[in-house]
């Protein structure tokens, strides 16, 4: 018999209603847990700010006591709220965020404890939290990839039943990758981000980071929707997700991107994921090579977008309001101070390069060109979506690499994310699944994309996949 | 040499919307401190603007009031600067996309219609406010993301009384629109002057100054008149002249300088990724078009051609909304009668005793029944014009009835035949000349001899039948 720590939330609704288990064990079997294997793994932010407090049972609902884990940017009442920074250092907001109160509205509980990440979701390996790392359970050497490294990790590590992510260029599905789980990034503006603490606004979406597909397409299903509060939100029927899990997907369409599968790729990692591919196929999918052609400028346009609006959205942290505020004389150095000793290097690293892509003299040549490109980006995606139900890549070129592996080089530390950052600027939606293992134990996932609005065809065709595969079963040995 | 000036006003004003122009905010004057806010306006982590609609409406309202043309994408930017009064540290405002551009207003200039053509008129959210103390700066974040309109001038003006009559037009304008309450002393309305000079005939700007910190029409007028001389003064001597902002100082009368021009601010504008494009369409166009009341320049005309005004009177009428509309109601309540005797009235005592009390036309605390009435009385002889004008002023002053304030001041105008016809003999009987210089036909006498009868009876009499009278007897 599993602890309950390990189910996942569906399978703890069934023994909820059945009435076989209470609230309250399912609280202590995850506080048991967590006491055991997170002070190695360090998913859980553990700061003064953060306390732990034992589950209550809930109002009824869809998600009646089922615990999820919530990463550090995305704002919940009373609890403490930090983009895991030390600038936000005491920061409880006064508000929900849309998505928790779409959650405490189906009766979920909110778990008090944050979930780790990177400084303000900047990085792909979570060491850039104020709070330290995280690692991988699955080789703590390794980190959990980022920048919702926290969430996976606890997700993967049995610490949480299941958690929300964002995702900016990739920081729900690289950690999902990394630590061996299920993570998606919804179409943008199928989720509201009021109360998301903005990296980049244009690109951010909150999304699921679960133990299985099924867990993935409840909890879309209670996030999604529109929010008058979020005028980037779209008024679009949210449909049924649990009725994409039908496991058919016999004559679908899958386009492989060529631009994906270059010369030089991980060899272990190619291996994985054309088994996978195989096995869509097996299944009674047709795949065909098909072309990105603009996919090799997604990671330059990304980090001139991506930073020239977080130099913006990140101006408002100046000592004034709330937060850290330094000791200083007069204004300008209670700025200039506050920000120096509040902001972590790879924060001022992208508050440097988009406040150097917006000004006057390198906008056109930058923002305004970078913003072009995106399009011609999206284009290559509707064409493809003309004739494919969906495209299949790999999540992450490597498997997680280690921690300290990257921090001197931020640039091949951005490379992480090449594979998933067209799918944000395109806007369209993507799921990575568990499809592998490396000759390390080290988790490989697969990412699958769809056209916009269309999560019904990843949830489809991941579940697919996950019945007749058992990799999202196998759990990491702590 | 001779100079010509080259003026362009910016003009913020602050639109009187229910809410904010991007959260659910009242707007509401004089609350205490940090009290009208909310974590959207605070700019806190993780909040989002959402549109005012009713703002956007003002905004293009006011657009199609100016003849603009209305851009059918318009999109929100942010102006990236750091200052406490500014929550985000940026402002949502409008940048390459304006909500509209090309308008223009009409002024009068030199007796001759002038075209005063409007660069622009955009959206934005108005900023805190510092308040300083002695050891201590305190923000106060009530007026934070009230919507301001965002109004720019060509420089098209060529003196500070052209900017005055603009601002003035402007004000007139936005009053009947009844967006705003355009109250410059309150900062409802706020004016920055744009100001050059150039040799006449020149083509190209010469160096231009920035002022800031007028609070009335007059110091806008005031500000630009000291410039003129003080640029005229550095031209003729062959100085060198600095762009620079000034500011006005009322208390000195004279601008003094704010800061000179050290490389044009970058405020990094990029459109705000949390607000979508917003589509103005035709049908909504047409709409608020359709909605647009009579505006001050059609009503001048309408009421020229149907009250028979001058331009000049109308001018005056139609210059305040509320004037105007007195004015009409008044001369409603009239019909029947020659609306020029009611014009008359109005333009006349009604308008000088409003300005010897310092208020508008239809602020007077007056009945129109009331001054349908003394009108009536006037008409029907019971009572003389110059008796009729003092009614008026106590009227006003006490708001008593007309009719009691004629009975109170025995002021009812004698039309007895019988007691006339007493005063004149006695008045005859005392001025023989005047009576033979009559009789030779000199037609002066006789208006002096109505005089003298006005003077016995205390102004009381009626002045057409004495001189009916006198004539009568005398011939």
């Amino acid at each position: 018999m599993m602890d309950l720590n390990q189910l996942t939330a569906h399978e703890l609704l069934n023994k909820l209603k059945a009435k076989e288990i209470s609230p309250e064990s399912i609280s202590e079997s995850l506080y048991a847990r967590i006491h055991k294997v997170d002070p190695k793994i360090k998913a859980y932010v553990r700061n003064k700010g953060q306390q732990e407090a034992p589950l209550k049972s809930q109002p009824n609902g869809l998600l009646k006591d089922v615990p999820i884990t919530i990463k550090d940017n995305i704002c919940t009442e009373g609890l403490s709220t930090e983009c895991c920074s030390k600038i936000l250092e005491g920061f409880h907001p006064p508000y929900d965020a849309t998505v928790i109160s779409k959650l405490k509205n189906s009766g979920a509980q909110i778990f008090s404890l944050k979930a780790n990440m990177d400084e303000f979701a900047f990085g792909s390996s979570t060491e850039n939290s104020y709070f330290g790392a995280t690692a991988n359970p699955w080789n703590l050497g390794h980190v959990p990839g980022g920048s919702s490294g926290g969430s996976a990790a606890a997700v993967a590590a049995d610490e949480a039943i299941w958690a929300l992510g964002s995702d900016t260029g990739g920081s729900i599905r690289q950690p999902a990758s990394f630590c061996g789980v299920v993570g998606l990034k919804p179409t943008y503006g199928r989720v509201s981000r009021f109360g998301l603490i903005a990296f980049a606004s244009s690109l951010d979406q909150i999304g699921p980071i679960t133990k299985d597909v099924e867990d993935a397409a409840i909890l879309a299903g209670i996030i999604s929707g529109y929010d008058p509060k979020d005028s980037t939100s779209i008024n679009k029927d949210v449909p049924d997700y649990t009725k994409s899990l039908n496991g058919d997907i016999k004559g679908l369409k899958i386009g492989i991107p060529k631009e994906y599968f270059v010369q030089g790729m991980d060899p272990e990692v190619k291996s994985i994921i054309e088994e996978a591919i195989n096995k869509l196929k097996s299944l009674g999918a047709d795949s065909k090579q098909v072309s990105l052609p603009h996919t090799e400028y997604a990671v330059p346009v990304y980090y001139i977008i991506a930073t020239a609006e977080a130099s913006s959205n990140l101006a408002r942290f100046d000592g004034v309001q709330y937060g850290y505020r330094a000791k200083s004389d007069n204004l300008i150095d209670m700025y200039k101070q506050t920000r120096a000793e509040g902001f972590g290097e790879e924060a001022k690293r992208r508050i440097l390069l988009g406040t150097f892509a917006l000004s006057h003299g390198y906008y056109d040549a930058y923002y305004l060109r970078a913003l072009k490109v995106r399009t011609l980006i999206k284009q290559d995606f509707d064409r493809v979506f003309g004739d494919f139900d969906c495209i299949v890549t790999p999540t992450c070129p490597t498997a997680a690499f280690k921690i300290g592996e990257k921090t001197q080089d931020p640039l091949k530390m951005y490379l992480s994310d090449i594979y998933t950052i067209s799918v944000n600027l395109a806007g369209i939606p993507a799921i990575s699944i568990p499809c592998g293992f490396t000759k390390a134990g080290l988790p490989i996932g697969l990412q699958i994309m769809a056209k916009p609005f269309d999560e019904e065809m990843l949830f489809k065709v991941a579940h697919a996949f996950e019945q007749s595969t058992d990799w999202h079963k196998v759990k990491p040995k702590l | 040499m001779k100079y010509e000036t080259v003026i362009g006003l910016e003009v913020h004003l602050q639109l009187k919307t229910k809410t904010k122009a991007f959260c659910g905010c009242a707007i509401d004057f004089g609350q205490p401190p940090n009290s009208n806010v909310c974590p959207v306006c605070l700019g806190f982590p993780g909040t989002l603007p959402v549109y005012n609609k009713e703002a956007l409406n003002y905004a293009i309202k006011v657009a199609l009031a100016f003849d603009c043309q209305i851009q059918e994408h318009t999109k929100f930017d942010r102006k990236n600067y750091f200052y406490p009064d500014l929550p985000k540290n940026y402002q949502i405002s409008q940048y390459d996309l304006p909500l509209s551009r090309q308008g223009h207003m009409m002024i009068t200039s030199k007796d001759a219609p002038k075209r005063i053509g409007i660069t622009r008129i955009h959206l934005e959210e108005d900023a805190g406010k510092l308040i300083h103390e002695a050891d201590a700066s305190l923000v106060d974040f009530n007026r934070t993301g009230i919507p301001l309109l965002e109004i720019v001038s060509e420089p098209d003006l060529s003196s500070p009384q052209e900017a005055f009559d603009y601002l003035t037009g402007l004000k007139s304008i936005v009053e009947y629109l009844d967006v705003s309450d355009c109250d410059m002393e309150k900062g409802s309305l706020r004016c920055d002057a744009n100001i050059s000079l150039r040799p006449e005939g020149a083509k190209e700007l010469g160096v231009k100054t920035e002022l800031k910190n007028m609070n009335s029409f007059k110091g806008v007028k005031d500000a630009l008149v000291f410039e003129v001389s003080r640029q005229t003064e550095l031209l003729q001597s062959n100085q060198a002249m600095v762009q620079e902002t000034r500011l006005w100082d009322a208390d000195g009368g004279r601008t003094i300088v704010m800061r000179s021009k050290e490389g044009a601010k970058d405020y990094r504008y990029f459109p705000d990724p949390d607000l979508a494009v917003f589509i103005i369409d035709q049908p909504m166009i047409a709409k608020i078009k359709s909605a647009l009341p009579e505006l001050p320049q059609e009503k001048l005309r309408r009421f020229v051609r149907d009250y028979s005004l001058t331009e000049y009177d109308a001018g005056i009428l139609v210059s305040s909304k509320g004037d105007a509309e007195f004015s009409e109601a008044c001369i409603q309540k009239y019909q029947g009668h020659d609306k020029k005797i009611m014009v008359n009235w109005l333009i006349g005592p009604l308008l000088s005793e409003a300005n010897s009390r310092k208020v508008k036309l239809h602020e007077l605390k007056l009945d129109k029944n009331e001054l349908l009435s003394l009108i009536g009385l006037v008409e029907k002889q019971e009572i003389s014009l110059l008796s009729a004008k003092s009614v008026l002023t106590q009227a006003i002053d006490t708001q008593k009835p007309v009719q009691v304030l004629i009975k109170e001041g025995n002021l009812s105008q004698i039309s007895n035949t019988d007691l006339l016809q007493q005063i004149i003999e006695t008045v005859i009987a005392e001025n023989t000349k005047s009576v033979d210089d009559f009789k030779a036909g000199k037609t002066n006498a006789l208006m002096f001899l109505v005089g003298q009868v006005m003077k016995k009876s205390a102004g009381k009499a009626n002045p057409k039948i004495v001189s009916d009278l006198i004539n009568r007897r005398l011939s």
